[in-house]
């Protein structure tokens, strides 16, 4: 397949941020992120308030008025049990909503069977199998740095890409063949683990093309860290295509 | 215009489709449904018959559920007889 690799959907050195969004999971959980960073950011500025307010009030030369016979404060204590409770929840309830939306599975259109190695990945498709039966099956290896292309990411790319269909609700069957791994990928908002004989089910509903990398995420080996996934997200004809020429 | 080259120009109708929701297993965990439709199709076939269409369901399935390394494993416990399920309908 002749595809136009445009590199955005890589993450970038020193990378801060997040990556950019593709799937409406993904923008759940970082519109969770923003929206507890809120808070983080309340009680980072009360607590050093405080902090500082202590240190300049009452240090060894300056010594504001102190309540020497104050050792109880039924109203203070009130406060600061009850303001931490209430932001737990506020934190907490967004929290699970999005936890169990994101655990729905409700009606997908393709099922990838994702299965983690010592040290790679392999992938199945089976919905649509060929005449003999066949499923579409291959294993995915990082390319080692001696044999990258022009363009191709160190430590990223692989010899073959999990190709998906864009705008289809996927269902990723993940598990493992030896220890526990990790099927990564930040733009789609997918992190579940690969363990050896338990079938995890996620799922993503990929809303643009693009080409999306990720990593094992779960230490599992010498080259844990050498076991990169890329999604290549394309047309649903292309992906046709793509099936037909496999 | 031959017949040939408008069935060309046709787009060609595909489906994708797979295994559905399932009430049984609801949970992140699918290792029971891929185990249980692979239970469900052999109990069919064994009372009606490899040709019963609607044991498709339970093949489509597993086959789209269970890693194919499971399958062939299953298949091999089956003609074993250590399958650790009942298959009998
Ligand atoms: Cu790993």
């Amino acid at each position: 397949m002749n595809t136009v690799i445009v590199l955005l959907d890589a993450p970038e050195p020193w990378q801060i941020g997040f990556q950019d969004s593709a799937t409406p999971g993904f923008e759940g959980i970082v519109a969770l992120h923003d929206s507890i960073l809120f808070y983080l950011v309340l009680i980072l500025v009360s607590v050093f308030w405080i902090l500082f307010a202590i240190i300049n009030n009452f240090n060894s030369t300056k010594s504001g008025i102190t309540y020497k016979y104050l050792n109880h404060g039924t109203l203070l204590e009130l406060i600061w049990t009850i303001t931490p409770a209430l932001v737990l929840i506020a934190i907490a309830f967004p929290s699970f909503k999005l936890l169990y939306t994101l655990d729905e599975v409700i009606d997908p259109s393709l099922t990838i069977k994702v299965t983690g190695h010592q040290w790679y990945w392999s992938y199945e498709y089976s919905d649509m199998l060929a005449e003999n039966g066949e499923s579409i099956e291959f294993e995915s290896y990082m390319v080692p740095e001696s044999d990258l292309e022009e363009g191709q990411l160190r430590l990223l790319a692989v010899d073959s890409n999990l190709i998906v269909p864009v705008n289809t609700h996927i269902r990723f069957i993940v598990t493992s063949t030896d220890v526990i791994h990790d099927f990564a990928v930040p733009s789609l908002g997918l992190k579940i683990d690969a363990t050896p004989g338990r079938l995890n089910q996620t799922s993503a509903l990929i809303e643009r093309a693009g080409i999306f990398y990720g990593q094992c995420s779960e230490i599992c080996g010498v080259w844990h860290g050498f076991m990169p996934i890329v999604v290549e997200a394309v047309e649903v004809s292309d992906f046709f295509a793509w099936v037909d020429s496999n | 215009m031959s017949a040939d080259a408008k069935a060309q120009e046709q787009p060609v109708k595909r489906v994708l489709q797979t295994v559905g929701f399932d009430a049984r297993f609801p949970n992140q965990n699918q290792t029971k449904h891929c185990f249980q439709s692979y239970i469900d199709y052999h109990k069919c076939i064994n009372a009606k018959g490899e040709d019963f269409a609607p044991c498709k369901q339970f093949s489509r399935a597993y086959k789209s559920l269970c890693p194919n390394d499971w399958i062939s494993r299953f298949d091999e416990q089956r003609e074993a007889g250590t399958f650790p399920a009942s298959l009998e309908p």
